[in-house]
């Protein structure tokens, strides 16, 4: 099990990890239904403007849920930023990952590494975290 | 009167892998009852101690419940209920 992602997308989500600091950044990445494919990056509002909690607006939410519908495509990516911590679910990531199906994204900006980041994929199912390999294209 | 239920992904074990269920109620609590009499063990994923969980968000034709009234939001006739887990962490 792997996340297929393009160089392009991963520079972007750092970009927007290290344009949020000190929030938490998220988003997400969509493709064609059935695909698997991460194709349309969408960065999302963290309403919750915190360093250490995020949250899709429940608008926000709706909004891509039929956004997603109507274009037939499925999340394919779900990302988030740690800013202190490393690339890896908290405990609340794994209580509130209700998207069986999407790589759950995982990057730390955290300084210790600073200008580098951490940046994982993770699958999480019925509260089991399963890391996988990140492969990233031109 | 019968009204439009859509179920997210991670519910649908609980109906039968159906992404839309049909439920009765004139408020959302009456609809929530109905949905867990229909599918055993959904009502308790909607509910905890009597309230609508904090990471579950309903709408009722794309409005937030929580700007309805919550539980207690009237349904009528043709509203259509979307039910979709926040996407959140830390």
């Amino acid at each position: 099990m792997s996340l297929e992602i393009s160089r392009a997308f991963v520079d972007a989500i750092a970009e927007q990890s290290r344009a949020e600091y000190p929030d938490e950044c998220c988003g997400v990445i969509l493709g064609p239904v059935g695909s698997g494919k991460a194709v349309r990056h969408k960065p999302m509002l963290n309403a919750a403007h915190s360093p250490t909690f995020y949250e899709f607006d429940p608008k926000d939410l709706l909004a891509l849920y039929r956004e997603v519908d109507d274009n037939d495509e499925e999340i394919v990516v779900i990302y988030h930023s740690h800013t202190e911590t490393e690339a890896y679910p908290s405990r609340t990531d794994i209580a509130y990952a209700g998207e069986p199906g999407a790589h759950y994204v995982l990057v730390s900006t955290r300084k210790e590494i600073a200008p580098a980041i951490e940046f994982r994929s993770y699958r999480i199912i019925d509260g089991v975290v399963t890391e996988e390999a990140v492969s990233i294209t031109d | 009167m019968s009204i439009e239920v859509r179920i997210p992904t991670i519910l649908r074990p609980y109906t039968q892998d159906q992404k839309s269920v049909e439920a009765e109620g004139s408020t959302l609590s009456a609809v929530i009852s109905d949905l867990d009499a229909k599918y055993t063990g959904l009502g308790e994923r909607l509910l905890e101690n009597g309230a609508l969980r904090r990471f579950i968000n309903v709408y009722i034709n794309d409005e937030d419940v929580r700007f309805l009234g919550g539980l207690e939001a009237p349904i009528k006739d043709g509203d259509s209920i979307t039910v979709l887990p926040a996407v959140a962490g830390g």
